[in-house]
């Protein structure tokens, strides 16, 4: 370069991909992201409400641990927000965006309230039971295989794929509940309430137990699954690269579609635990959308399942805390749903700094 | 019959206006690669800016200007959806987070924020009731003086509010300026392969903001249409419901392209409403009917991905962020 050219060409910031970031380091990045998040909705619901952030974190906790119904309740909606997210985890470790959990919860739940409707009390409990538990799963996989079989043989697009597929099964919905009550009230209404045919039972005497304790056993082999078996190794090589996964003798498509089986399979199983356990009716809404956020709890903890009992608890505490600030202060609960958003943000932004290190222009460079 | 006909196509109009809007601001948002998720809550927010700054103002005055009722709300929402379709934008392009996980908490977020101020928006202010801002609402539906002397074809296609035609309007702007102009071909170069558009020479990072705030200002337009013409001017929580999804399906039914957006946005506006239209139906079977949108794009999804014509696929790049050096 001549010696004329005095002139700087560096820019002002200058980013380069960071090669392996302790662990360490990284959680420490992600958990001061939290808290810078937390900084931020204290300061919205401050300026929405102004009461003093002791006061209103105080109101979270007791909207959360207030009553024995509340913590029931909590630990109940943690199980369903963690049992969709361990659903979808598999796929999304593999890069097959599953949208569809909605769907697929919703196709679930519609099969076993289908056989609650229609056997009612003619078969024993137990067996009744299980055919729902069967149906309901066999449901959930078929929502899930169709996106998937086309994906593998014709590369359709999954994410459009499986979302719209949520929207087809909510119309099934309607169109059921509809159907089996023409009265044109349109709400299902407890099926059963007499029998409880086809109901969970409750275990030593507490609701939604049953649920929690399988949600537990299905995080414990979720995390087996993908981190000791040699099918959770295949899923790990396509997602990281489908020509990696080839070259060494995996088939692909096979593994698509096995994992998307396992991932509609475990969706039906929390759409069974969502009627036959939860609710013993069926609605549009009994999914509520946590297919959606299931989808940034699995991605947030990592695809972990260790983890993602941490930010499912997380992301269940903020809804049902803001959801009693919002009681509290007369305000709209979609509170909530502001507060989510922007905890995810947050940590989305933050996973730039994991990987990425921003270097600035040093002032004491010699241009030679 | 015919007037019922005609009443059919006029609530069709009616009906695919904010989904039109919806469309093109996706589409044009997708054409650079950037498959935004977060359009329902954008349209959420582009209603609900309109129906606060119209609020704003229509208390601040007695005597409101009609210039002033339309431009007011018209130019929050367009800001309030373009902020949304900011943080969307700042997170992808410049922190290149997943767009699929950004895009659903943008939507979590959005409608968050649509219901949020919608219901607690009165009691903010310390009043009481629902909201509803009649006089705006009427500027928004005005319609061309000499429609309703036009007879029977002036009530079906002339008795829209202004929104109405500049929804088609910028469908037709949008076709043009990305089929045919030199702006257009950059940005589908950035969509296609953003690799090799920088290597042209193409300011990728600028292109893919100002697609996505463009196309999200334009979505909003759509919940705009929605909260000030179709309901006058009044806001019930969860009303638009899930139109932004389906203005999501009409990007692949209409392949990709602003002109068929348009004719999309009819034939989806009109199966939304056609089942009130068909004599005999019992309420299942209109809920059957609801489907049939969903239905079919999922058809030509499978379709374009199976005969795999080159003019007929989603942008190459579409879903994935561009980090430069990783090329």
């Amino acid at each position: 370069m001549s010696k004329g050219t005095k002139h700087n060409h560096e820019p002002l910031i200058h980013i380069t991909k960071r090669g392996n970031v302790s662990e360490g380091k990284a959680w420490g990045i992600r958990i001061l992201s939290i808290v810078f998040s937390l900084l931020v909705c204290s300061v919205v619901i401050i300026l929405l409400t102004h009461y003093n952030p002791i006061q209103v974190f105080k109101a979270m906790v007791t909207g959360n641990f207030g009553s024995l119904t509340k913590v029931r309740s909590l630990f109940q909606n943690l199980a369903m927000l963690l049992c969709i997210s361990l659903a979808v985890t598999p796929a999304f470790k593999m890069k097959f965006w599953n949208l569809g959990a909605e769907g697929q919860v919703l196709v679930g739940g519609l099969a076993s309230a289908a056989c609650m409707f229609y056997i009612k009390d003619a078969l024993p409990n137990a067996v009744l039971i299980l055919i729902m538990l069967v149906t309901s799963v066999l449901a959930g996989i078929i929502w899930g295989v169709v996106p998937a079989v086309f994906k593998a043989k014709w590369n359709a697009n999954e994410t459009l794929f499986t979302l719209m597929m949520n929207y087809v099964a909510i119309q099934l919905v309607s169109f059921c509940i509809m159907y089996w009550v023409p009265s044109g009230s349109a709400v299902m209404g407890v099926i059963n309430m007499k029998s409880q045919a086809g109901w969970l039972p409750n275990l030593f005497g507490q609701k939604y137990l049953i649920n929690i304790l399988i949600v537990a056993l299905l995080t414990v082999v979720m995390y087996v699954y993908l981190k000791y078996s040699k099918q959770g190794y295949e899923i790990t090589v396509v997602g990281e690269s489908e020509n990696t996964a080839r070259y060494i003798g995996i088939n692909v498509k096979k593994v698509i579609i096995r994992t998307m089986v396992l991932s509609g399979a475990m969706c039906g199983l929390a759409g069974f635990l969502l009627v036959s356990g939860t609710n013993h009716t069926i609605t549009k809404e009994t999914a509520g959308g946590m297919g959606f956020t299931a989808v940034m709890v699995s991605w947030l903890a990592k695809f972990n399942p260790a983890i993602m009992v941490l930010t499912s608890f997380l992301i269940v505490f903020l809804q049902k805390g803001a959801g009693e600030i919002a009681t509290y202060c007369r305000l709209n609960e979609s509170i909530a749903d502001i507060l989510t958003g922007i905890i995810i943000f947050f940590i989305i932004g933050s996973e730039f700094f994991i990987n990425y290190k921003i270097n600035f222009r040093s002032k004491h460079k010699e241009v030679k | 019959m015919l007037t019922t006909i005609l009443t059919f196509i006029s609530a069709t109009i009616i009906q695919s206006i904010p989904l039109l809007y919806g469309s093109v601001g996706e589409i044009i948002t997708e054409k650079s690669g950037n498959l935004n998720l977060g359009i329902p809550g954008i349209m959420y927010v582009g209603g609900i800016s309109g129906i606060i700054g119209g609020y704003i103002y229509e208390h601040s005055t007695d005597n409101p200007n009609t210039f002033l009722l339309v431009i007011i709300p018209l130019l929050s929402s367009l800001i309030g959806s373009a902020l949304l379709a900011l943080i969307y934008s700042f997170l992808t392009i410049t922190l290149r987070a997943n767009q699929n996980v950004t895009g659903l908490a943008l939507t979590t977020f959005g409608v968050g924020i649509g219901n949020f101020f919608g219901g607690s928006l009165l009691s903010l202010f310390g009043e009481t009731g629902s909201i509803s801002l009649i006089k705006t609402g009427l500027c928004y539906k005005a319609s061309l003086p000499f429609a309703s002397k036009l007879g029977l074809f002036g009530e079906t296609f002339l008795s829209f509010g202004f929104l109405a035609y500049l929804a088609i309007i910028i469908a037709l702007i949008a076709s043009f300026v990305i089929n045919k102009t030199r702006v257009g071909l950059n940005l589908r170069a950035v969509g296609e392969n953003p690799a090799t558009a920088d290597a042209a020479g193409i300011d990728v990072i600028k292109y893919k903001y100002l697609a996505t705030c463009i196309g999200g200002a334009i979505a909003g337009l759509g919940g705009l249409y929605f909260v000030m013409d179709y309901t006058g001017g009044a806001w019930t929580n969860n009303g638009f419901g899930d139109r932004g999804w389906l203005a999501v399906a009409i990007v692949i039914f209409a392949i990709w392209k602003p002109k068929s957006a348009i004719l999309s946005s009819f034939l989806f506006g009109g199966l939304y409403i056609i089942c009130v239209y068909i004599p005999g139906l019992s309420p299942a079977a209109k809920e059957l009917i609801k489907m049939l949108p969903y239905l079919v794009t999922i058809i030509v999804l499978i379709l374009i991905s199976i005969r795999q014509k080159k003019e007929n696929q989603p942008p190459q790049s579409l879903g994935l962020s561009y980090f430069r050096e990783e090329r």
